[in-house]
């Protein structure tokens, strides 16, 4: 007996459902983290650049967030830090002359802890490049800015907020920053360096 | 780069200063040669690098054959002995990510620099190393690091922790052995160390409850000097209260006092990280929210936008389920609206929507309407929606909010903020029956000049189902009808259709419906014409027969008995794979057997003669009949499913073939019942399917057949049956019928020997279980893979578990799936799924197994 079938092929929705509470830790379990922190020139291309969490694998995954942190930040005029929101994450930035800076957390992140690290980056170049935070200046001392980078967070975990420790910590090897600070000997160049960040910093 | 690069200065033109204009990937690479020179030039080979270093930050990418030749170029700048080119080769070492082989060739060069007197080079080279290195070269430096932890200079020190963060994630056997030196750092007197040296703490006993409690009961009496360390710890002290459960016999918190002490802090940032922990207490209660909202709403004054922002956000938080606490902070609020980031302004509106009082309803619509014209778009749809769920709130209000939505849907706007004011317009009309009249206008005005087709369709259709039901349904026939004249087909089409839900309910208004529809027939879209026509016939307008009413309605108003999204799916899978939607049922095979059901010995408690159960005996049955004998190699064979319950009268199960492009499904019918002749039958029932690719579905059964009674005495069957139904259960094919398991030896060289690029990653969550081996179990029946090593043991007591499996999809695809099990409190169980196989799409299948399953 031939057996009547209707026969409806469907391909089952998908519905893939997350759940974070084991695989990564609610914030207030972790330890604060930096996303990436960027340096933009005036249309927005890169000076120097870290990325520090996976949420954007690509380049172009890259340039689209920087794209769209740049033209939405365009209007303000941060001469202090300021602070937005971008695809679940909390931007804090600062601008100076045709340098921008940005530094990028998670959405659960210390609006606070984001801002110390931009201002520690942002005043440790400001020592670094003596006062000059513009294009040009950044670009002659990339080399500075790059390490400057490397002494403020590691993968992500803080290393140092304090703008004179990381500009010293530049300094102190890098054979440029003998030179751009002139003949100094170095604890003189960290003292100016201090007079420079108060200076800045009025 | 655009800008044309000025040098620093022109009497070092020769030694040539870093010039960034047209940096060439190829210029560089040829310029690492000097990396190669006997007499090493420092400043220059620096300069190289940055340049190399510049290219790496612009997304350039080095193949395989350049990254290993700088890599190994740079190793030799080891030679020097200047600091900052040292600096810079640690840099680009790390950027360059080497592999196992070259990181051997550096090891040792960076080894000597971490026992260096200088403190630069030991901190920066145990960064570098430690990030570049694997397990088996961490045991060789393990002895250093532990020094380093807990070295004088800070840096160091640093460096060290911080590794040992990173390195947890990796080898946390070895890091955990690191403890004590750890612990003697959370005492160091440099700020930073004793952050990274409790971060790193914390994350080596992270699992172990008591013992954090411990390290938070030491830590909160006081010893901490930096405030990250003291955020970090309020972090930690918030995760023991909230796993230490609900209050104690008191009413107090433990550790309640600790965070409320943090309010007073001199760091800005540990008052905020204090009051928000307050927050988001659970269950916390206004006496202790009291003391955080105050901290909160000074930041709301202050000068510093961040400040202001983190406090307003949680704020907005906390009006979410303790509007009543935020109140006071109104009047700060309210300032905040004129804020000059918008941000915090967005956040200060909505949390006043929240907060605020009928009474002060009509005056915050005021300043919202002056401050919705300077705003994006994006914060404007928070604003709407926020009040949307503050007229659901107090629905008195809805003529002032309505009001406002109308004027804002005037305005101009990009495609979703109108979207989010339509959508509210309509929820609103549906849930306040006062506002539906107002509410329908204002749409009908809307779409007089309307933009977007998407929400002109919808509002059409919204249209069609509540206005006929108004009290004077007439006058929205002239919006409507305004539409067949003015917009493209799509809009035009589904004004037709509006039109005929008007005429369909409306007695009264269907001569008038007819005349329009009539107009309609001359359009000159077919789809508008089609519709027109379809409606004048099922509304009798073109004079005939008219289906009874209640048709008329359910075709018109009744929604699609299938779901929108299987067909959607089913259409694309049918552009994509030529597949039918209904695929090609093949043929159909009846092998009867008769069976003598005279004796009653034979007929309830006998076996059935069961179908041949082995996959060899499958294949052997399934090749001898000729409709399938091309069909290939039998791929795999499900166990029996059963179509019927246990104890039924007739038992029915089937076995699903899976051949490479086909799919047949094997029928075995049992009768139970000895009065009744049923012929024992087993059905063959094949589809085709696209080639090595799974198909999936459901299919409904039923058996239909003729009963002949049988005479007990004789054993006799009489000529004439009756013919009966039987409703079986349904029938799924998954994805899981098309794996096979098939063990593999070494499963992590299996692993390993796989490429990333076929990798897929996610987390699931599978929700409260009896226990992690149920779980596991679960996940490895509902996969049909095979585990490999023993790993679908779960140990008694675990609170995680790793399981491996492997098999074979369809198309002889190797799939190899590591399982990560965890569980939480209350018995939640989270699962993370890494799937490696030859193919990218394979992957995928199997994360659909589970994500469906």
């Amino acid at each position: 007996i031939p057996l009547p079938i209707s026969a409806f092929f469907f391909p089952r929705t998908l519905q893939r459902r997350r759940y974070y509470f084991i695989m990564s830790l609610p914030y207030t379990e972790s330890c604060p983290s930096i996303k990436n922190i960027l340096i933009l020139d005036s249309e927005g291309k890169r000076m120097a650049i870290k990325y520090y969490s996976d949420d954007w694998p690509t380049n172009s995954a890259k340039e689209a967030f920087e794209k769209a942190v740049f033209t939405n930040t365009q209007k303000t005029n941060a001469r202090i830090e300021e602070i937005a929101m971008f695809e679940s994450n909390i931007v804090v930035y600062k601008f100076a002359q045709d340098l921008h800076f940005f530094v990028t957390g998670g959405e659960d992140e210390n609006e606070l802890i984001l801002a110390t690290v931009l201002q520690g980056f942002f005043d440790a170049v400001g020592i670094l490049l003596r006062g000059n935070v513009d294009q040009k200046e950044a670009l002659e001392n990339l080399d500075l800015i790059l390490l400057c980078l490397d002494e403020i967070v590691d993968g992500g975990i803080v290393l140092e907020t304090d703008a004179n420790v990381i500009a010293g910590k530049v300094a102190s090897g890098s054979m440029d920053a003998g030179a751009s600070l002139s003949e100094q000997t170095f604890t003189q160049a960290f003292a100016s360096a201090k007079e420079l960040t108060r200076s800045l910093l009025k | 780069m655009a800008q044309p690069f000025v040098k620093k200065d022109d009497d070092r033109d020769d030694e040539g200063v870093l010039s960034i204009s047209g940096i060439e990937k190829g210029a560089v690479l040829q310029e690492a040669r000097v990396f190669n020179d006997p007499q090493l030039d420092a400043r220059r080979c620096s300069q190289v690098i940055t340049k190399l270093l510049y290219l790496l930050n612009q997304g350039e990418t080095f193949t395989k054959v350049e990254a290993t030749e700088v890599f190994f170029a740079v190793t030799k700048l080891f030679q020097s002995k200047d600091i900052g080119l040292r600096r810079m080769v640690y840099l680009i070492i790390k950027e360059l990510s080497p592999s196992a082989d070259e990181v051997i060739i550096v090891t040792s060069s960076l080894m000597k620099d971490m026992n260096s007197k200088t403190d630069m080079y030991r901190a920066n080279a145990i960064r570098v190393l430690c990030r570049i290195t694997d397990g088996t070269l961490l045991t060789q430096i393990e002895r250093y690091l532990k020094q380093a932890i807990v070295d004088k200079n800070p840096v160091v020190a640093s460096a060290a922790l911080v590794s040992g963060i990173h390195l947890l994630q990796t080898t946390p056997e070895i890091v955990k052995r690191w403890s004590n030196e750890v612990q003697e750092a959370v005492q160091s007197r440099a700020a930073l160390v004793q952050f990274h040296a409790l971060a790193l703490l914390h994350q080596i006993r992270q699992n172990d409850r008591l013992a954090v409690s411990k390290l938070v009961t030491s830590l909160t009496r006081g010893s901490i000097r930096s405030p990250l360390a003291q955020c970090l710890l309020i972090r930690y002290t918030s995760q023991v209260i909230r796993e230490s459960g609900s209050n104690n016999q008191t009413g107090d918190r433990p550790f309640y006092d600790f965070l409320e002490g943090c309010l007073r802090h001199k760091s800005e940032m540990v008052i905020f990280e204090a009051a928000r922990a307050i927050t988001e207490l659970n269950g916390v209660t206004s006496r202790e929210l009291t003391p955080a909202i105050t901290v909160l709403q000074l930041f709301l004054s202050s000068s510093k936008p961040v400040l202001r922002f983190a406090a307003v956000r949680t704020l907005n938080k906390v009006a979410m389920t303790h509007p009543m606490a935020v109140t006071n902070c109104n009047i700060d609020m309210e300032s905040l609206i004129s804020d000059q980031n918008r941000s915090i302004a967005t956040l200060a509106i909505t949390t006043l929507l929240k907060t605020g009082n009928e009474s002060s309803v009509d005056r915050l619509m005021k300043q919202i309407t002056n401050f919705m014209s300077d705003i994006a778009d994006e914060f404007k749809i928070v604003v709407v929606e926020a009040i949307r769920s503050l007229c659901l709130k107090f629905p008195l209000k809805y003529r002032a909010l309505m009001n406002f939505l109308s004027n804002i849907l005037r305005e101009e706007g990009g495609f979703d903020y109108k979207k989010a004011i339509v959508d509210s317009i309509v929820i609103l009309i549906r849930d306040i029956p006062d506002a539906k009249e107002s509410g329908l206008h204002h749409l009908c005005e809307f779409i007089e000049d309307c933009e977007f087709t998407y929400l002109s369709t919808q509002i059409l259709h919204f249209l069609g189902i509540e206005g006929p039901k108004t009290s004077d349904p007439s006058k929205y026939i002239r919006y409507i009808y305004n539409r067949v004249h003015l917009e493209n087909a799509t809009v035009r089409a589904s004004a037709v259709s509006t039109l005929a839900k008007f005429g369909a309910v409306v007695d009264s208004l269907k001569p008038r419906i007819f005349v329009l529809l009539r107009r309609c027939l001359f359009d000159s879209d077919d789809e508008v014409r089609d519709r027109a026509t379809l409606y004048l016939n099922t509304l009798g307008g073109d004079g005939s027969i008219v289906e009874t009413e209640n048709d008329v309605k359910d075709f018109l108003f009744g929604s699609l008995d299938i779901p929108l999204v299987n067909l959607e799916t089913s259409l694309k899978n049918y552009n994509l794979l030529t597949l039918t939607l209904f695929p090609r049922r093949l043929n159909l095979r009846t092998l009867t057997e008769k069976k003598a059901t005279g004796k009653k010995t034979t007929g309830l408690g006998a076996p059935p003669s069961g179908p041949p159960s082995t996959a060899d005996a499958y294949e052997g049955l399934l090749s001898s009949i000729p409709e399938f004998a091309d069909f290939g190699k039998l791929f795999k064979s499900s166990a029996p499913v059963e179509l019927t319950e246990a104890e039924t009268e007739y038992a029915v199960n089937v076995v699903k073939h899976i051949f490479d492009r086909h799919v047949v499904f094997q029928y075995n019918c049992t009768n139970t019942i000895p009065e009744q002749l049923l012929e024992n039958v087993t059905t063959f029932l094949a589809f085709e399917k696209p080639e090595g690719l799974p198909m999936v579905g459901k299919l409904s059964n039923t058996l239909k057949f003729i009963v002949k009674e049988v005479d007990p005495t004789t054993g006799e069957a009489e000529d004439d049956g009756v013919e009966d139904e039987y409703q079986l259960e349904d029938l799924e094919v998954v994805a899981a019928d098309y794996v096979l398991k098939v063990g593999v030896s070494n499963f992590r060289n299996a692993w390993d020997s796989m490429g990333p690029d076929c990798e897929r990653v996610d987390e699931y969550g599978l929700g409260p279980r009896e226990s992690l081996s149920e779980a596991v179990n679960a996940v490895i029946n509902l996969l049909g893979l095979q585990p490999c090593e023993g790993t679908e043991v779960v140990p008694p007591n675990s609170r995680s578990h790793t399981c491996l499996l492997s098999g074979v999809f369809i198309g002889n695809v190797k799939v190899l799936v590591r399982l990560s099990f965890g569980i939480d409190g209350p018995k939640e169980v989270a699962m993370k799924l890494s799937v490696k196989s030859e193919d990218a799409t394979v992957s995928d299948a199997i994360h659909e197994i589970v994500a469906s399953g």
